[in-house]
């Protein structure tokens, strides 16, 4: 139907798109002498649509590590940093101010390594509890499936810090039995139908990134477990142009989505900063947020419809209408259900067309408060860019010991500049300063009309525009924080991330509380360095913000380093919510948080969950034991 | 119940207390001039935002609270709200404090002068100086200082500028604005007045409340108020008032803080300066109103002798650890803050229980002098004592306040008639010796005979005068003196009868002594504890025995109640013989002290306590609160609707009838 025109234009689109996403992820492409193509940056995929995510992810994956084996940092001879690989923008280049950032931030020393377990010890991996007859059946239908070790000990977790720390230590504890692997819909109801008549646990299993204990398998469960991994449902099945919608299988990871639709012209805009990892249909059981909603809605908004496999049978609407009056939406007791009703097969997600033009920007504020007072106003009038990040002092010189070597005295020069002219010339103080980074998304005119518009808000809050580079590398920071929390882990240093959502007049006391409460309760409990304690305001609502937390600190000396760290990790949960805070934005509740969720939904709220659950899987089939 | 965790931790072993310096001694080696005029920069609050005083004020009226308020008022009144918010202005023009350096420094350079004449020393714990400025960098401060003379709160900003820390903000009762001059010199140097009584109007409630938060969440300056909310004219503690204290620890419930630092400040004086003022006010001459020329007139105490003054810093008590477990803070996360709240129930019984906490702890640092014991044994002994009798007796007493962790200043290595003798020496206006005999000094006509009512309140002034340094020792000795009460009223030995019996007068005594609401077994213990301890106590299985050698110990201790015992006895005998069902509220000091003065003079009582308007007041508020008294407003008045039978009943349980009630044994 296309004419020729047409499919040109469309190709040219895409290319622009492809260049455009590969912004935030990839390495510069005047550093490759190759033809632009998005390979580079999103694994060993070809353009073709053959399988994303290999079935023994661990060939490309880290076993005990965040992301792509080839892509770690290390300390070089010269004690420089250093990122492998080719995959990111920071590739192979070297970071000459992180390791004086990593010692002095964490009273840390490249003399004394944490290192971790080379391989997986095969041997320490406890043998399978297979159910004999399932199996079989399970053959005779064709589903594919291992119980090879590695491949059981990968799915046994998600990337909460005491999951990875575990696993270079070498220590497994309760893994899955056995891992099947559907290849469409109707191989995942003969697997629910199976494991109903059977009597087995199943667990969904979609990019492996959560960070809410929700992979962990229950120690006290006794059925044998199967691990139901949707890496190998991830076809597009369909794009719907004249609707702007594409109907997906849920097991395609967000980098393979955004792709194979830029190749069509389109995208769904949708880009929680694990996408590289993450799947639709873990988006959609955790009530995934992305990073441009601001354009283009979290996931409840980009949903429009979703085929879910349950015990009790197939779960989905009749239809596809934009909204609907049919009592309480279905939806919304699928979204969030972090794998305790059932496994999501197929969603009909909205599509947008690809944007014509991407601008990064940065803005400099005197202080966190000014900075978040003008975030609060951008969200009043409305304006907000696809993303708008607002980082304080502590994550802004974190993100300065990311700056890669400097190719030229000129930049070097330049650079010293800019310090002096804010540090000196405007006054602001380096240890209060902080900085918001800012994505801008649309026609090339309308970005910047927008622009200027942020612009002269972030003026009204004492904010200095300080250039495209800067924001740029905020984003890239997202990327590469779990790289180096690994960085971290091999010398003494412990951390991880949590977030939240709170209203807007709680942002600033909400903020100042929790990294007060990290660092006193770290002191309280015997932690000889300061920790690291930092936040951000990662989105903005009309009524909030979600609020984004990274906590680190330097365990030497401490006997039970994961038990002060989960304490202290729980200590500053209850500040969360003594703060007016959510028990979670997107992360989800998991097991990790669900102790909180009676106080969080009330008692009656936790009964109308629980009795969705009874309906649906009486037997506990999907027995992640999550949420509830 | 909220109180038992929070005092369940309390040792009851004495503490390790820091060592005090002289802060005069400088001030006599080197210019007072240069001293005034030094370099003054204090650290300050770590998250501090600079303001102006007057910058204050805007941030006050702007903020979102008041401007609530100010709706609210408008509507309810139907005001303009630029009206309302005229006289939100005024208020707190009428309030706020105008802190000037210069001020300050005047002050430092004429108290150091009058502190010179009026104080042999002043002595601080340095350590807790050094506790307080860590503490006011971490967190906002508040300094509450025990309130005994109007000398505490210049004493607190004079100390605190000579450490060179944070000067203070302090609540002031309005009296002192009546002072014209003395009044703006006081607001100049840091004092904001606050109306002593404001029951109902929301709008001065709210800019007050709204005024000191601001100066709290900016961390603008360490606030100090009185938890007593007044000064005690009997060297009591007098039970916390709430309000402030309710005000302050807001900002921590609503998380516009992360933890605020409580520092209670004990000031205890060898001396007071409103020693026999204050008898006279307790006897019903009403107090002098503050005038800066009453002030000139006082001029000439600049020549007398009031010894040693003790300021001891306690350590700051975080209210973040304090609310621990007992405040859901999350409680606020479904109401915009601004809105004000009324606090609730459980918040009101922390905050009543911190108060607690914090008096006993300010109590506890608290410095008793020799003449402390010395008035205690003086007062049980009406008809003077031998000299060597007294000396002996105050040698034993010392041993037992020690043992009950009494913070005793008692010069180390000094022969004890030799410490009695310099005692006597400062308060020879209060006692004297003669013949050998020690005996209270009562004024003596020069011309013309007394009445024998004059002398009679010329004998209470100097019990009274005598009474209050008695009172300094009371936190030490009234827990086991309710225990000894209670062992020799009770009708058996058994541990649950007593427990009982010592119950029963807790509660009577509850509005007289600081002791924390919902305590009662700890306080219990405690007592048992410390008469265990100085060996005239056993503890048996179901039993508390005195022992063989405990007699002494006991019957100073009942001694000890004994004025108070009859004191209460007397207003309830008032109340159950000489009044109507209906008597007027007003009419009760003046009838109850006419009553008791009427047993004096025919010989019946010889207790002149009972004279004293701060303990009828103290028993008509036990009367109230244990329902033998109503309180109803009728018209303009309030009348008080007496139950002859409760009262009666009462009277009897004083007199040492304690009624058996069924046992407690499950609390024990």
């Amino acid at each position: 139907m296309a004419s020729n025109t047409d499919v040109s234009e469309r190709q040219r689109s895409a290319q622009q798109r492809l260049r455009i996403i590969a912004g935030h992820l990839q390495k510069r492409e005047e550093n490759e002498h190759t033809a632009l193509s998005a390979q580079e940056c999103k694994a060993e995929t070809s353009k073709s649509n053959a399988a994303k995510v290999p079935k023994r992810r661990q060939e490309v994956m880290k076993w005990n590590g965040w992301g792509y084996s080839d892509s770690r940092f290390f300390f070089n001879k010269k004690g420089q940093a250093e990122f492998t690989g080719k995959r990111y923008r920071l590739s192979g280049l070297i970071l000459p101010s992180l390791k004086d950032w990593f010692e002095g931030t964490f009273g840390a020393n490249l003399q004394h390594k944490t290192p971790a377990t080379a391989s997986l010890n095969v041997s320490a991996v406890p043998p399978p509890n297979l159910n004999e007859v399932f199996v079989e059946e399970l053959k005779a239908a064709g589903v594919a499936l291992s119980t090879d070790p590695e491949d059981r000990v990968f799915r046994s977790h998600g990337h909460c810090l005491h999951e990875i720390f575990a696993l270079r230590e070498g220590r497994i504890g309760r893994i899955p039995d056995l891992v099947v692997w559907p290849s469409c819909h109707d191989d995942v109801v003969k697997i629910v139908e199976l494991a109903c008549k059977h009597s087995v646990c199943l667990i969904p299993y979609g990019g492996g990134t959560s960070v809410s204990s929700a992979l962990e398998c229950p120690p006290e469960e006794t059925r044998s477990i199967v691990s139901v991994d949707t890496s190998q449902m991830n076809r597009i099945l369909w794009i719907d142009e004249k609707n702007l919608t594409a109907h997906v299988e849920a097991g395609i990871i967000g980098q393979d989505l955004e792709r194979q639709l830029n190749e069509s012209g389109y995208c769904t805009g949708h880009e929680p900063d694990s996408m590289e990892f993450s799947s639709l249909g873990g988006w959609v059981a955790t009530r995934a947020s992305g990073m441009k909603k601001n354009i283009y809605g979290n996931i409840e908004d980009l949903v429009v419809h979703i085929k879910m496999v349950t015990p009790r049978g197939v779960i989905e609407k009749s239809c596809q209408g934009p909204r609907m009056s049919t009592g309480p939406d279905i939806h919304h007791f699928i979204m969030g259900s972090e794998g305790t009703l059932g496994v999501v097969t197929e969603v009909t997600m909205k599509i947008r067309p690809v944007p014509e033009y991407q601008k990064y920007g940065s803005i400099v504020f005197p202080n966190f408060q000014q900075g978040v007072a003008c975030l609060r106003e951008v969200a009043k009038q409305r304006c907000a860019p696809a993303s708008i990040r607002l980082m304080d002092n502590e994550q802004f010189q974190f993100g300065h010991a990311l700056k890669p070597q400097v190719s030229s005295i000129f930049t070097s020069f330049l650079d010293g500049l800019k310090k002096f002219y804010i540090t000196k010339f405007k006054g602001f103080d380096p240890h209060h300063l902080c900085v918001a980074t800012l994505l801008f998304e649309g026609d090339r005119e309308k970005v910047l009309q927008h622009e200027k518009q942020v612009y002269d808000i972030a003026a009204k809050f004492g904010g200095l525009a300080a250039g495209e580079d800067n924001g740029q590398r905020g984003y890239m920071l997202t990327f590469v924080i779990a790289y180096l929390r690994d960085l971290g882990m091999d010398y003494y240093v412990i951390g991880e991330s949590f977030e939240t959502s709170v209203p807007w007049d709680r942002v600033l006391d909400l903020c100042r509380n929790v990294k007060e409460r990290i660092v006193r309760e770290c002191k309280e409990r015997g932690v000889q360095f300061p920790p690291l304690s930092t936040c951000r305001v990662t989105q903005t609502y009309d009524a909030g913000a979600c609020v984004y937390f990274y906590f680190a600190f330097n365990y030497r000396g401490l006997s039970d380093p994961i038990h002060v760290y989960e304490q202290v990790e729980h200590a500053a949960r209850e500040e969360i919510l003594a703060n007016a805070g959510s028990l979670s934005h997107h992360h989800g509740v998991g097991k990790l948080r669900k102790e909180w969720m009676r106080e969080t939904v009330s008692s009656v709220g936790l009964g109308m969950l629980k009795s969705v659950k009874d309906y649906l899987d009486p037997n506990n089939i999907f027995g992640n034991r999550n949420l509830l | 119940m909220a109180s038992k965790v929070l005092y369940s931790l309390r040792d009851p072993v004495p503490k390790k207390r820091d060592d005090f310096e002289d802060i005069l001694e400088e001030r006599r080696n080197s210019s007072d001039l240069r001293y005034a005029l030094k370099c003054y920069t204090p650290a300050v609050y770590r998250n501090l935002l600079p303001c102006k005083a007057s910058m204050l004020k805007t941030l006050v009226l702007q903020s979102e609270s008041l401007r609530y308020v100010i709706n609210q008022v408008s509507v309810e009144s139907g005001e303009a709200p630029e009206v309302v918010r005229e006289e939100a202005s005024q208020v707190l023009e009428e309030m706020a404090h105008r802190l000037q350096l210069s001020t300050v420094r005047f002050f430092a350079f004429t108290l150091s002068k009058a502190f010179k004449a009026l104080y042999r020393s002043v002595r601080v714990n340095e350590e807790g100086i050094q506790r307080l400025q860590q503490a006011i960098q971490e967190h906002p401060v508040v300094l509450l200082p025990s309130h005994r003379s109007y000398m505490d709160f210049l004493m607190m900003s004079y100390v605190l500028f000579t450490y060179d820390l944070a000067l203070p903000v302090i609540a002031a009762g309005m009296d002192f604005m009546s002072m014209k001059f003395v009044g703006e010199m006081l607001r100049m140097s840091g004092a904001f007045f606050i109306r002593r009584s404001f029951g109902g109007d929301k709008l001065y409630w709210a800019v007050f409340s709204e005024y000191v938060k601001t100066m709290l969440r900016n961390g603008y300056a360490p606030v100090e108020f009185f938890l007593e909310g007044t000064r005690s004219r009997t060297a009591k503690s007098l039970t916390p008032k709430t309000g402030l204290l309710n005000i302050v620890m807001e900002p921590f419930f609503k998380g516009e803080v992360f933890d605020v630092n409580l520092v209670p400040v004990s000031i205890s004086y060898e001396r007071i300066l409103e020693e026999s003022l204050y008898a006279r006010e307790l006897l019903g001459v009403p107090k002098p109103k503050e005038s800066t020329s009453g002030l000139l007139k006082a001029r000439r105490i600049l020549s007398e002798d009031f010894g040693t003054m003790h300021v001891y810093f306690g350590t700051p008590v975080s209210l973040r650890s304090l609310a621990q477990g007992h405040i859901s803070r999350s409680q606020y996360n479904l109401v915009p803050r601004h809105i004000p709240q009324k606090p609730a129930v459980d918040t009101q019984a922390f905050v009543n229980d911190v108060a607690f906490h914090l008096v006993r702890l300010q109590e506890e640092n608290m410095v008793l002098k020799p003449w402390a014991l010395i008035s205690t044994l003086l007062l049980q002994n009406p008809d003077g004592m031998e000299l060597s009798a007294l000396t002996q007796q105050a040698d034993w007493l010392r041993r037992l306040a020690l043992s009950f962790g009494a913070f005793l200043d008692w010069p180390d290595g000094e022969r004890c008639s030799k410490v009695i003798s310099s005692s006597l020496t400062i308060h020879r206006n209060l006692a004297c010796v003669s013949g050998g005999r020690v005996r209270l000094v009562v004024a003596e006509a020069s011309g013309a005979e007394l009445s024998a009512e004059e002398a009679e309140f010329n004998r209470a002034v100097s019990v009274l005068s005598c009474a209050s340094y008695r009172n300094q020792t009371l936190h030490v000795f009234v827990r086991p003196a309710l225990l000894a009460v209670a062992m020799h009223t009770a009708n058996s030995n058994r541990r649950d009868e007593v427990y009982n019996c010592f119950n029963v007068l807790r509660n009577i005594f509850s509005n007289e002594f600081i002791l924390c609401p919902g305590a009662s077994v700890q306080d219990f213990e405690e007592a048992c504890y410390l008469l265990v301890k100085c060996g005239a106590v056993q503890e048996l299985q179901q039993e508390v025995v005195m022992s063989s050698s405990g007699q002494m110990t006991l019957s100073f201790l009942c001694s000890l109640m004994e004025p108070f015992l009859q004191g209460y006895q007397v207003v309830c005998r008032y109340l159950r013989e000489d009044t109507q069902e209906d008597l007027p509220e007003k009419n009760f000091v003046p009838g109850v002290r006419n009553f008791a003065l009427q047993l004096i003079l025919a010989g019946s009582l010889r207790c002149h306590e009972a004279l004293s308007s701060d303990l009828q007041k103290n028993a008509l508020a036990a009367l109230i609160r244990l329902k033998a008294v109503r309180k109803v407003k009728t018209g303009d008045q309030v009348m008080l609707k007496v139950n002859k039978m409760a009262v009666n009943s009462l009277e009897d349980t004083l007199g040492g009838k304690i009624p058996t009630q069924k046992p407690v044994l499950a609390r024990l």
